[in-house]
């Protein structure tokens, strides 16, 4: 997984040399309804493959529902959803195939309690892309190796911080080898110090040249790490840029407001 | 822990209830007449047959309901509408039907023998009461995995749905694995509650140890062995139930803490 990744050119050089590619996703008019609960009222969002994309906004603004439709978790009512020449939003969709390419960690890191560590990274490469055992375990050493989490190989779950479970998380997402990694508000559970230690995985991901997308309330990583960043209000993308343009010139009151109340 | 040393406690009284029925018996006893004790002794060997008679159809039971359940139980959470309505309507029917009626239904509408090709199957009284009291069993094994499944956190199926598992893999690798244990101690207390309807195959005159109790009295015609006779067949029910009420509780406390 480590020569993929290196082989893939650096996110600036993929803009420098094709400027005109088709976006690793691209959300049109999405819209979403729970119920008599609207959650997603027209969603647009385009994210250029190799970027590092932060979504932000005040709870229940859809934000988490939005990263659920790019893997299909959650189908869409209306709109357009392409992820990697992908039509998510078609009702034939091959969902698993769309899912090798998607990798997806979530804020309670849901391991597989009954399994260790390695297992947990080993088993989906070995059941769902059916590739040679001693392979993918060589793989996911290489993986914990990466998230400095090797010694905890044998060890279950439940024995695992929050920080070590969330990085074997991120480990079992990338033993796919996807080319997009979508993070649900991956460090809302997590002390501060676990925080760090997962932004940092996720920091080296970018550097690779993965596809981010980030459900995130860490302001500081969005401003510091992300290509672009998103704020969403109402199931709506209030504004969208350059994390600079963003955090110091926000154009709506809204986002401007959102803003006003966090501390970096 | 309280209900286990009170049910301890109970089963010791069983035993001096036991002790004071026969002696009681021994004392009414017309003089000349065999002691109770030695005749009751006489009659164990056949009883004791009978008896391991109602443990093997409560485990062949026990195999066929829990088989069939888990299919059933798997069916009433398919994503396939038709097929989760059929299931759910096949428990609730299985689950809320009188026992002993589905028992008489299996014994006159079962075939006294099977064709299978050329081969033909006898079927004895006692394989339909058993196919009878696995039907109940189905039933409510399949509520116990239902239940099991559904307790689990929804976000075990969407990590696994999100790593491309299909609905099947997801089943068997992630959700059953971590649904045995919730679903382990009802499971055994259904077994408990089988083993004790196991009599009831008696009134389809199956020879287990019911039918033999009775009949071993009738043959003796002496009412002071009624008491002594019935009370070691609970005897006989409690020592094998017990064991297993107290491992259900100790899983269940083991569970309790880790879930």
């Amino acid at each position: 997984m480590l020569d993929t990744i290196a082989e893939r050119p650096a996110p600036a050089a993929v803009a420098s040399a094709r400027p005109a590619a088709a976006p690793a996703v691209m959300l049109a008019n999405v819209r979403k309804s729970f119920g008599s609960t609207r959650v997603l009222n027209g969603v647009t969002l385009s994210v250029k493959r190799g970027d590092v994309t932060c979504v932000i906004g005040p709870s229940g603004s859809g934000k988490s529902t939005l990263l659920r439709c790019i893997n299909a978790l959650t189908p869409v009512d209306a709109g357009t959803v392409v992820v990697e020449g992908i039509a998510v939003h078609d009702p034939a969709l091959d969902k698993l195939a769309l899912r090798r390419r998607v990798g997806m960690v979530f804020q309670q890191y849901n391991l597989f309690p009954h399994k260790t560590a390695l297992e947990n990274v080993m088993m989906a490469p070995i059941h769902v892309l059916q590739e040679d055992r001693e392979e993918v375990e060589a793989r996911a050493v290489a993986l914990l190796t990466k998230i400095r989490l090797l010694d905890k190989a044998h060890c279950y779950p439940g024995a695992l911080s929050g920080g070590q479970q969330q990085r074997v998380a991120i480990a079992r997402s990338l033993a796919m080898r996807p080319t997009i990694m979508l993070f649900d508000e991956v460090t809302a559970a997590l002390d501060p110090v676990m925080v760090k230690e997962v932004l940092s995985t996720i920091r080296d991901l970018a550097e690779e040249g993965i596809t981010c997308i980030l459900v995130t309330h860490e302001m500081g990583f969005a401003r510091e790490v992300a290509d672009q960043v998103c704020f969403t209000d109402h199931g709506i993308v209030v504004e969208e840029g350059p994390p600079e343009m963003i955090f110091t010139q926000p154009e709506d009151p809204r986002t401007r407001d959102f803003l006003g109340h966090v501390t970096f | 822990m309280n209900a286990l040393r009170v049910s301890g406690r109970f089963g010791v009284g069983m035993m001096g209830l036991l002790l004071a029925s026969v002696l009681f018996g021994e004392v009414q006893a017309a003089d000349g007449s065999a002691s109770l004790l030695a005749t009751m002794w006489k009659w164990a060997p056949l009883i004791g047959q009978g008896f391991l008679l109602n443990i093997l159809i409560s485990v062949v039971a026990m195999t066929l309901g829990t088989v069939a359940g888990l299919g059933l139980g798997l069916g009433q959470m398919s994503p396939i509408w038709p097929l989760r309505h059929a299931a759910q309507i096949v428990t609730q029917f299985f689950r809320n039907a009188p026992w002993l009626v589905l028992l008489f239904y299996c014994i006159l509408l079962l075939p006294y023998e099977m064709r299978l090709g050329g081969l033909v199957v006898a079927m004895p009284a006692w394989i339909k009461a058993t196919v009878g009291l696995a039907l109940p069993v189905m039933g409510n094994v399949s509520e116990i995995v239902r239940g099991g499944v559904q307790a689990l956190p929804p976000a075990q199926w969407d990590s696994a749905e999100a790593l491309a598992f299909n609905r099947r893999q997801t089943l068997w690798m992630v959700i059953l694995p971590q649904a045995i244990k919730p679903m382990l101690p009802p499971w055994m207390n259904l077994y408990a509650v089988l083993i004790m309807a196991t009599p009831l195959v008696s009134v389809v005159g199956v020879e287990e140890a019911m039918t033999l109790t009775r009949f071993a009295l009738s043959a003796e015609n002496r009412s002071e062995l009624l008491l002594p006779m019935y009370l070691a067949l609970l005897i006989a029910f409690f020592a094998y139930c017990y064991p297993i009420a107290r491992w259900t509780a100790r899983l269940e406390r083991r569970f309790a803490v880790k879930l």
